[in-house]
């Protein structure tokens, strides 16, 4: 059986990204048929195709869309377009090829929960993608399916994209709302959520749903729940675009079904290891903030779905596969992650903020071959304190890398540390006399 | 000149103080409009930025300062943004970036002399698969290597010198 494909349906029609094309194509026509059900049929349809939010968490998306409250005047959807993980460069596929996908998609959870606007909040480095998207959202409006009484019935919604500029934390989706307020991009206290009365944009019921799981919607409309539902795994229906990076002969963005296997997808698409005669040592499933694994035979086994992911101790989150062959030192892996959260944490909570400061502070001492056997501990010891007491996922995000390099990766850091251990230690003296 | 009463940005600013139900939204969308108009975010520019959106100027500047596409200082001709996150630095962005620099006599983050080039290093772009890769003026430049650069270096310092005679 060839893999079913959804996401990237159309990318092999020449200028796909045009209106016209688009229709000629079958676009619209998922909205066409939402609009000609009841917007609690549209939410069940959803419901009843399984399909997760591919932002990163897996929650449910007919779920997150039946939590709007329906007597509130004003509602909003808001796409989460700000793609700003390490290693993750799908949603800019899906805007930059097929853009209507996502207009039509976000029209459809627009009506689904009687929402008055969509924002597409895109990070700031997309302002061409932005660009074209106002363009696509144009033309659909000079044909009814944008603005008033879209497809000539009752419903009316406006899009909008709105630009971030370059900061990781207005992914989080209250940063987010508040960034789109005009206030500084950091999350806010919950309860309320998005979805209620006082926790959304403006103070209104909001959902807000990644580019990619929205992107799913018109295909469900069109080809029906069951339909949906019959690809992927028990807990993982539907594809799933897989960002791969890092040390692999072919990396990119592949769709697959969610009964792929690592293996199938490092290997058979991806070409295996880049440099000849090495091997693959580490794998990052779900970007900087998932735990690491180390890429044996157990782990290319693994289907890449949710359920799978979680029993080999990891996520499949975003899907944003970095691959690191057996030349890559895992305490610098640690850095490296841990210089991004540094530069990303908005500052808010004491945990998040001073954590990723020491943390940073002690790999690169490790890292430098000063640090002593000690230190390893201790640098675990504050990431495990950051987990679970901050005001967002992010202390979480950053902790992680931490607890699981250590974990998985010891003899990594012991072999900067063991030196360390056994030279003696320098007098104090000595040590002012040389910096004289 | 200003961004206020100026025919390039009045439509631009009125369509996107009409996206929002709150003035206030604005702001982001017009400190970029400010950026391109000061080649930063200047002091005339937030104030500006404040009054078409009923801010007061120290909350625009916070603003400001709290996302790195905000330039708080003017920046050279090309603003160099590289890539060096973990995923391109897997595939040699951290050498990219440091020849990158040497090959311009600068010192990260900062801008050639004759004001055409600055340099810094950034976090994930989304385009970790076409490593090495930056950002110039918000447009991608991907899957690079230092003669890639070298030429494309030449032709915008001749660009300046034709545009000097
Ligand atoms: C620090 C942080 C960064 C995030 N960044 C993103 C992001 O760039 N894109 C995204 O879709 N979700 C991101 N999320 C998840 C969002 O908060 C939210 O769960 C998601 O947009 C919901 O959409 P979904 O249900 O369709 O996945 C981030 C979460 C956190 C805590
Ligand atoms: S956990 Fe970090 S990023 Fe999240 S609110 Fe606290 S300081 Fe900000
Ligand atoms: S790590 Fe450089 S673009 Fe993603």
């Amino acid at each position: 059986m060839t893999n079913p494909i959804i996401l990237l349906r159309g990318q092999e029609v020449p200028n796909i990204h045009q209106y016209d094309v688009y229709v000629q194509h079958g676009g619209y026509q998922g909205l066409k048929k939402a609009l000609g059900m009841s917007p609690d049929e549209v939410i069940n349809e959803v419901k009843n195709s399984g399909l997760r939010g591919r932002g990163g968490a897996g929650f449910p998306a007919g779920v997150k869309w039946s939590f709007i409250p329906k007597n509130e005047p004003v509602k909003y959807v808001t796409v989460n377009a700000d793609e700003s993980e390490t290693g993750t460069f799908k949603d800019r596929l899906i805007m930059e090829t097929n853009p209507h996908q996502l207009i039509e998609g976000a029209l459809i959870c627009a009506y689904a929960i009687q929402a008055k606007a969509v924002y597409i909040y895109l990070r700031g480095e997309f302002w061409d993608v932005a660009h074209q998207l106002d363009q696509c959202i144009e033309d659909a409006r000079k044909d009814g399916w944008v603005g008033k009484n879209i497809g000539g019935g009752n419903f009316s919604c406006e899009v909008y994209t709105h630009l971030g500029a370059g900061a990781y934390i207005c992914g989080e989706e209250s940063a987010l709302l508040n960034s789109l307020e005009g206030k500084l991009g950091q999350p806010r206290v919950r309860p309320p959520f998005p979805a209620q009365k006082g926790g959304g944009l403006y103070g209104e019921p909001t959902v807000v749903n990644n580019v990619e799981t929205i992107a799913n919607v018109p295909w469900i409309m069109v080809n029906g729940a069951a339909e949906y539902k019959k690809i992927g795994t028990e807990q993982s229906a539907g594809t799933k675009l897989y960002c791969v990076s890092g040390h692999v002969k072919k990396p990119g963005v592949y769709e697959l079904p969610f009964t792929a296997t690592f293996r199938e997808l490092l290997y058979d698409i991806c070409g295996g290891p880049s440099v000849e005669g090495r091997n693959f040592k580490a794998l990052l499933p779900s970007g900087g903030s998932g735990p690491i694994v180390h890429l044996n035979d157990q782990v290319l086994d693994t289907r890449m779905s949710y359920e799978d992911t979680a029993k080999i101790g990891t996520i499949i989150g975003s899907a944003s596969l970095i691959v690191m062959d057996d030349s890559v030192d895992i305490t610098w892996v640690a850095s490296k992650v841990t210089k991004f959260f540094k530069h990303e944490s908005c500052g808010k909570c004491t945990p998040c903020r001073e954590g990723t400061y020491w943390l940073d502070k002690v790999i690169d001492r490790i890292l430098a071959g000063e640090g002593r056997p000690e230190d390893v501990k201790l640098i675990e010891n504050v990431a495990k304190n950051m987990a679970g007491i901050t005001l967002c996922a992010l202390g979480e995000f950053a902790a992680n890398p931490i607890i699981h390099t250590i974990k998985n990766f010891p003899d990594d850091f012991n072999q900067h540390v063991a030196k360390k251990a056994e030279t003696k230690p320098v007098p104090a003296k000595k040590l002012a006399a040389a910096g004289d | 000149m200003a961004i206020i009463n100026n025919d390039k940005y009045t439509q631009r600013i009125n369509w996107h103080l009409s996206k929002y139900p709150d003035k206030r939204s604005a702001v982001m969308p017009l400190l970029y409009i400010a950026q391109e108009e000061y080649g930063w975010v200047s002091p005339e520019g937030i104030n500006e930025v404040a009054q078409l959106c009923d801010m007061d100027p120290t909350q625009v500047k916070s603003i400001a300062g709290f996302y790195t596409m905000y330039s708080e200082k003017p920046k050279g001709k090309y603003w160099l943004q590289v890539c060096n996150d973990l995923a391109c630095a897997l595939r040699g962005a951290d050498e990219f970036h440091h020849d990158l620099l040497h090959h311009l006599g600068i010192e990260e983050g900062g801008t050639t002399d004759d004001g055409l080039f600055t340099v810094e290093h950034v976090m994930c772009l989304a385009a970790c698969d076409k490593a090495p890769m930056l950002q110039c003026n918000f447009h991608f430049m991907e899957n690079l290597d230092m003669a890639k650069m070298k030429a494309w270096i030449e032709e915008k310092r001749a660009e300046l010198e034709k545009e000097n005679s």
